[in-house]
Formats: structure tokens, C-alpha cells, sequence
């Protein structure tokens, strides 16, 4: 079953760029592409124990600002050295101008 | 009583990084606002094109004058020039390709990446994961691999590789073991599994290159071939040298603070194109996603947290020499940089009020 949780506000996010969610003390990424899509991510690279908020979204992949490995934060995957295991992602839904996250 | 380091990857060293968790540890970082650093952080293809064709124009320029008046001595200062972006110009080149921020297009960034992994003969691959290693655990005893300037310093070692007579060796001995099928223990312990078949091919790849450079040295019994593909990763090695000592040479092992272990170095026009500005090494080792061409302003940004630049190569050398060559009887002897009167701004998100010359002392304690 679903957990939505309210995360932010859409316009919290600028176009593509990532902001930090945190709840029940684990962090997420919350993107928006240039095309104004929102999506969600764990926090965590899953390279190394670094924050993806801190990393550059270009179109729709997030680099990862310790050692550069990228994403596609629509699906999670990995696009090669140093990452090895896929990005979670968290389903994303937006009402009334407000973002919320299916933690589940 | 000197304390004795172990520099090897699998020593007892690197176990105790990561029982004291000096081993991917957080790193301080200067705090600058999202907006500024998501602008500084903008790759382009621009610079590292421009750039690109100039390396690889001046490359075919001197190669090709060296080669037409081989063998008299006006191939001499041809060559001297050639083997400088050969050997040198593709350290920073393997370097900023392998973050992957010199170009924004990929491929691009891929193929001079390899390129430049070739001319300088270090394994596309190995040397991903060794430089990512080098930037989770920099100078981090047991930990980081591309430790240069150890305590004690191999000095003789360091001397001859400025015409690459340790690491050319070492790259061979390497790419053989890598065509068999094989890696190094220090290698598996950084490098996933599912990455090795690629060390594999490149090798054998490399080997037939080399192999072939060889065959055509004996045919034509001249070593004009080799001078131009091989040789130069040694005689035109020197300016690598240079300008890899200054980064971490002298400063501080063990601590997780890039302003303790790290140099950031004013340098002159060619050095700093040869180089592709890596002299502010500071910065790049505390952002490494911003490019090349994006550093001297990121400098400006926060240089007022940051110890000053060493203002020449000279100085820098006369900064780490001494140390170095004292620390061969007192391996304890270091430059520690105090950061006590501004260590709090990056942790309250402004820039530092006053900009701060680091105190540089030697530590024999």
C-alpha cells in the first residue's frame, strides 16, 4: 500500500535541479527535469555514503559531486564507472502545488 | 620514535583508516550557495575542445617537424616539445577526462580520455578506480594509491621518474600481467570483477600497438618510431613530475581536510595549459565536479577559506623540498598548515571575513 508523504512544494525545486528530502531519518532526492517532471530518488550515491543533493542534474541525469558517477533519476540506473548498483527511486505525485513521495 | 608507515593497499595501515574511520570519511568542504555552485559546476564543450585542438595540433606540428629533420639536432628542441605534450599534457588530460568534466558531451570526453591513458601509459580502468580511491581517501596512509611523495620519500625513485624510469617499467610489467589475464592484488582490491575483462582487452591491445611500434624500429633500424609513440612518455615526462610534486608533497597524511594535504599553486600560461589548471588543487579536490575551466573562478570564490596559493612551481618546490629531504631521518616532519583562525566558515555557510596566509611550520614532533 501506498505511504505518500508530503515532501516540498513544487516550485521548492527549480528546473532542473535537485533538492534534499528527509523523513523518518532517511534522506531523498527530489528532481526537476527541465520539462518540469518531478521524480525521486534516494539521497544516498550508492557509490560511496555522499549526498546526491549536493550533485548537478543535467537533463535527466544527476552526477554525483564526490567522484562524478551519473544517474537517470527517472529510472535509477546507473551509466557506468564508479556506480555498480542502480539509484531508488520513489514514485512522485503532485496536488494542489504540493510534491508528495510513496516512501514505500 | 618514528612511527613506520605502510603505504601498500592490503597492510595493516589501511585497516586501521578504516577501524578509525579515516577511511571514506567526510571531508570539509567550504560552503558556497547552490546557485553560484550549480553555475560554476556548468560543464561546456567549448574550452576542452579549443584546447584539444591546439594539444593535438602542436602534437602533429612538433612530431611531425622532429620526425622530417630526424636525426640531426634541430629535432632536438622538436622533440623536447613533443615529448612535453606527450608525456606531460596527457597526465592532466587522462586526468580531467577521467571526472568526466572537461567536455559536457560524453563520447568526446571518452575518446580523448583513452587517448590520453595510452600516451601515458596508465590502464583506463585501474586508473578510474585508483583515482576515485584517490579522491575518497587523498593521502590517506594504506588507502589512497597515488600517494607520490611517501614519509619517508623514495627520493631516488621520484628523481628518475622524472624521466618515467620507474613507472614505464612498472606499466609494462602491468599491461603483461593484464594480457594474461590477470590483475595485481592492490588492483582486485579496488577494481569490481565486473570491470576487469575491460583491463584485459585493453592490454592486449596496447600490446600489439607497442609491439608493433617495435617490429618497425628493427625493419627501418631506426628508433625515430618510438620517439614518437612510447619514448616520450619518458623523455618528455619531467613536466608531470613537476607539477604532480607540488599537490600533496610535504603536507600532512591522515586527515580529511583538503586545506591540510593539499597545494594549490599560481603558475605560468604553458605550465597551467600543460597542466589544464589543476595547479588550484585545493579546489578541485574539495569540488571535482567543477571543470578545468570553471577553477580559477571557484578560486576566487573561496579562496578567502583557503590556505594561499603557493605563488610559483619555485616556491612550491622550495616549500616541500627541505621538508622532503628531512623527513628521510625524521619521517614525522611535515608542513602543518594552521586553520584555527578560519576553520568554522564552512560550517556556517559564509566566507571567511579575512583572507588568511596558512602558517606553514615544520612538525618534527
Amino acid at each position: 500500500m501506498a505511504t505518500w508523504i508530503e515532501a516540498c512544494g513544487a516550485d521548492d525545486v527549480d528546473a532542473e535541479d535537485v533538492i534534499p528530502f528527509e523523513h523518518d531519518g532517511h534522506p531523498y532526492a527530489i528532481y526537476r527535469s527541465p520539462a518540469d517532471d518531478y521524480h525521486a530518488t534516494d539521497g544516498w550515491c550508492t557509490h560511496e555514503q555522499t549526498l546526491l543533493k549536493d550533485g548537478l542534474v543535467m537533463g535527466h541525469i544527476i552526477e554525483c559531486p564526490k567522484h562524478n558517477g551519473r544517474f537517470d533519476y527517472r529510472t535509477g540506473e546507473g551509466k557506468g564507472a564508479p556506480i555498480c548498483v542502480n539509484l531508488r527511486t520513489y514514485p512522485v505525485k503532485l496536488e494542489g502545488g504540493t510534491l508528495y513521495i510513496d516512501v514505500d | 620514535m618514528a612511527v613506520v608507515r605502510d603505504y601498500s593497499l592490503l597492510g595493516p595501515d589501511g585497516k586501521r583508516a578504516i577501524e578509525s574511520g579515516l577511511a571514506a570519511a567526510q571531508w570539509y568542504r567550504t560552503s558556497v550557495p547552490r546557485k553560484r555552485m550549480k553555475e560554476l559546476m556548468q560543464r561546456r564543450d567549448g574550452p576542452a575542445i579549443r584546447d584539444t585542438a591546439i594539444w593535438l595540433a602542436l602534437l602533429a606540428a612538433f612530431g611531425g617537424t622532429g620526425a622530417y629533420v630526424w636525426p640531426s639536432w634541430w629535432a632536438l628542441p622538436l622533440f623536447g616539445a613533443y615529448g612535453v605534450l606527450y608525456g606531460s599534457a596527457s597526465d592532466s588530460r587522462w586526468h580531467e577526462c577521467g571526472h568526466g568534466t572537461a567536455f559536457r558531451t560524453r563520447w568526446m570526453n571518452t575518446a580523448v580520455y583513452n587517448l590520453a591513458c595510452f600516451m601515458i601509459m596508465r590502464d583506463p580502468t585501474v586508473w578510474r578506480w585508483s583515482h576515485t580511491r584517490h579522491h575518497t581517501d587523498t593521502i590517506i596512509v594504506g588507502r589512497d594509491p597515488e600517494i607520490i611523495s611517501m614519509r619517508p620519500p623514495k627520493l631516488f625513485h621520484i628523481a628518475a621518474n622524472f624521466l618515467g624510469l620507474f613507472d614505464v617499467p612498472t606499466a609494462f610489467r602491468h599491461m603483461a600481467v593484464h594480457a594474461v589475464g590477470r590483475l595485481t592484488a592492490e588492483e582486485a582490491s579496488f577494481v569490481p570483477e565486473t570491470e576487469w575483462f575491460r583491463v584485459y582487452r585493453t592490454a592486449r591491445a596496447w600490446l600489439v600497438i607497442y609491439t608493433a611500434t617495435i617490429a618497425i624500429c628493427v625493419a627501418t633500424a631506426s628508433v625515430l618510431p618510438a620517439m614518437l609513440i612510447g619514448l616520450p612518455r619518458m623523455y618528455g615526462a619531467w613536466h608531470h613530475l613537476v607539477t604532480g610534486l607540488t599537490q600533496h608533497s610535504g603536507l600532512a597524511d591522515d586527515v580529511v581536510d583538503h586545506r591540510l594535504n593539499t597545494r594549490t599553486v599560481s603558475m605560468n600560461p604553458i605550465s597551467r595549459f600543460v597542466y589544464w589548471n589543476m595547479n588550484y588543487h585545493v579546489e578541485h579536490h574539495m569540488f571535482p565536479m567543477v571543470p578545468f575551466h570553471a577553477l580559477p573562478r571557484l578560486h576566487d570564490e573561496i579562496k578567502g577559506d583557503l590556505p594561499a596559493p603557493s605563488p610559483s612551481i619555485l616556491a612550491a618546490f622550495g616549500e616541500f623540498v627541505p621538508v622532503m629531504l628531512r623527513q628521510r631521518t625524521h619521517p614525522e616532519a611535515f608542513i602543518e598548515r594552521d586553520l584555527s583562525s578560519w576553520a568554522a566558515a564552512g560550517d556556517t555557510g559564509g566566507a571567511n571575513p579575512s583572507a588568511v596566509s596558512a602558517a606553514t611550520t615544520m612538525d618534527v614532533s
